[in-house]
């Protein structure tokens, strides 16, 4: 398990400088900063000036190097727009975002799960079918829309729940929900496919045949095993929320990372995108490592295979 | 003496005559039907995909007959005729069938036009990130070793860029349009070709086909592209539907938050966004652009399914 352990890391950690130094040199590589930062009337001693006072006129490498031993430190630089850290900013959005994402994860594997172990129970029958078409039909819908759809419906028809804002737990139920809902199809899909494949498993006939309760075998032999892969899936699933609540958090005016994120590119706050950008990839990174740890303690073949 | 499958063979008086065919032998290709005719039974069997080909294929010539069909000119204003409702509301005119949006244009035609945008969009980037993604998973699959080591370790890095964020800088950073968000998604959307790819390759790879070939003195080009290709394309064509779809969705975010396809373009994603500040008095105009959007994307979707099932029925859990 501990070589298991160190070999990971030691890719997690590779990915991870990749990832930041893809992360850099895309935002850099794009335009010229300093000329847009400047403004449109800005004189050639005026745009020098400000890639001076930036930093932006040092070699690309050393720039990258003074940023991410900034970042290894929690210093991710000043705000181009706001009087305030980048850590401030991302500080106040994160816990958001978080939240979200977390309700949002609860949502999709309170919806998928048990869509998928009752679907598996009784395949080709009419609740696997309606089961699995719900799962086509939401993974089409695209959810800034199933968003609006919901704001229409319960923010203003029946007025069950505020449209807008992060005041109170109330305004989270329906941007979790829409995050959720399109990963549910994914978590619905592999627990069905994973429960087919244990149920018909000999160790099942045989905890039936040992006189066990069909309650103990579907919960104790059957779904721990079926729902391995789901960890991952999870896993991954949390950091695509992350990045999923670009639109959730735009589309419900919540003032978490991704709205962050949207503003920032769209007022041209150079640092924070890039700190988001990092930060997304890291939580990907640093969780597929964590799910890949998890599945090898829930399945020791793992670990040698 | 009287072997029945001797019979027809044997010169005589109760031997069929040329190019009348024996009742038995129409009996054993019922029983054993050729590869392709069976394929085609498969595609006759599985309605859902019937549907979704025939949804799509409305939905492509729609596209292409986007002139002839559409009754108004998509980008023409009308200040003095906004958000006329559709024709089913009372309040709504014959002339615009899905009503006008809040500049007064036909809202039909925008939804007509639209489809050629997203379909644009959806395969143009399939495209390219199947050529990127075919050429990584095919080279780490069918070399192994270290290259593989490389590739996985390029596809992992690509896995953890989160692709809504990093389209949406470089398409506000360079500046939006139509070619640039082809292009974005199609440098980013090309890692489930390459995963699924390489594992297929390296499957084929180990094949006695495979080694009967390399026996026989063939050539890797040849023992990829005429050995390997042909039985592994299945799987590029149906993540390159699933890819579709989901450049599609994708391009309607990024056109929804106002980085994508700019006004005054018709682009499904972006009628949404345009049709927010309504949304209170005329939900449906984010409902027909949504509806649309869903519809295309689910039967490209259920397409997918549709030819997994078909080209692999064995594995359909």
């Amino acid at each position: 398990m501990l070589k298991f352990t160190l070999q990971r890391f030691f890719v997690a950690l590779l990915v991870a400088i990749t990832v930041s130094l893809v992360a850099f040199s895309l935002l850099r590589l794009t335009g010229d900063l300093a000329t847009s930062l400047a403004g449109a009337d800005a004189t050639a001693e005026d745009i020098a000036a400000v890639r001076k006072s930036y930093g932006l006129d040092k070699p690309l490498l050393i720039q990258y190097y003074n940023w991410l031993a900034g970042a290894l430190s929690g210093d991710f630089g000043k705000s181009y727009y706001f009087p305030a850290t980048v850590w401030e900013l991302i500080g106040n959005a994160m816990p958001i975002t978080l939240t979200l994402a977390g309700l949002g994860l609860l949502f999709s594997l309170v919806i998928g799960i048990p869509l998928g172990v009752v679907a598996a129970l009784r395949p080709g029958s009419w609740i696997d079918r309606v089961a699995m078409a719900l799962a086509v039909i939401g993974q089409a819908i695209p959810n800034f829309w199933f968003g609006l759809m919901m704001i229409v419906l319960f923010g203003l028809i029946l007025a069950w729940f505020p449209i807008s804002g992060n005041q109170t737990w109330l305004h989270f139920v329906m941007p979790s929900f829409v995050l959720g809902y399109s990963s549910a199809p994914a978590v619905m899909r592999l627990t069905r496919s994973g429960m087919l494949e244990v149920l018909s498993a000999d160790y099942i006939r045989t905890a039936y045949a040992k006189g066990l309760s069909p309650y103990r075998v579907l919960f104790k032999h059957a779904l721990r095993n079926a729902v391995i892969p789901v960890v991952a899936l999870a896993s991954v699933q949390f950091g695509n929320m992350l990045t999923g609540s670009i639109v959730t958090e735009t589309v419900f005016s919540m003032n978490g990372l991704g709205y962050l994120a949207w503003m920032s590119i769209s007022r041209q706050d150079f640092p924070v995108v890039q700190a988001i950008l990092l930060l997304g990839a890291m939580f990907y990174v640093w969780l597929t490592f964590a799910s890949d740890l998890i599945n090898a303690w829930l399945d020791p073949r793992i670990r040698v295979g | 003496m009287d072997d029945p499958a001797n019979r027809s063979r044997t010169p005589g008086l109760f031997a069929l005559p040329r190019g009348i065919s024996d009742p038995r032998l129409d009996a054993a290709r019922i029983l054993a039907p050729g590869p392709f005719a069976r394929a085609t039974r498969r595609v006759l069997g599985n309605s859902s995909f019937l549907i979704a080909g025939t949804i799509f294929g409305l939905i492509v010539l729609m596209a292409l007959l986007a002139p002839i069909l559409a009754p108004h000119d998509p980008y023409i204003q009308n200040l003095n005729n906004r958000l006329v409702p559709p024709a089913w509301y009372d309040a709504g005119s014959r002339m615009h069938a899905f009503g006008t949006d809040g500049m007064g244009r036909d809202y039909l035609a925008r939804v007509i036009y639209g489809a050629q945008v997203s379909l644009m969009i959806g395969v143009s980037s399939a495209l390219i990130s199947g050529i990127i993604g075919s050429l990584l998973g095919v080279t780490a699959g069918y070399f192994g070793g270290r290259v593989d080591m490389v590739i996985s370790f390029i596809i992992t890095t690509r896995l953890s860029l989160p692709v809504i964020l990093v389209a949406l800088a470089v398409v506000a950073f360079v500046g939006a349009s139509l070619t640039l968000v082809i292009v974005v998604l199609g440098l980013l959307l090309w890692d489930r070709y390459a995963v699924v790819m390489r594992s297929a390759t390296m499957q084929a790879r180990s094949m006695d086909y495979v080694a009967a070939a390399s026996a026989i003195g063939a050539s890797t080009p040849r023992l990829v592209f005429s050995e390997i290709m042909p039985n592994i394309v299945n799987n590029l064509i149906i993540v390159a539907t699933f890819e579709v779809a989901n450049a599609i969705l994708l391009e309607a975010a990024l056109s929804f938050l106002g980085l994508g396809v700019q006004p005054p373009t018709p682009s499904w994603g972006l009628m949404i966004s345009e049709g927010r500040n309504y949304l209170l008095f005329d939900p449906w105009v984010i409902v027909i652009p949504g509806l649309a959007l869903s519809i295309l994307v689910l039967s490209v979707n259920m397409l997918g399914d549709g030819l997994r099932d078909i080209s692999a029925p064995e594995n359909r859990n």
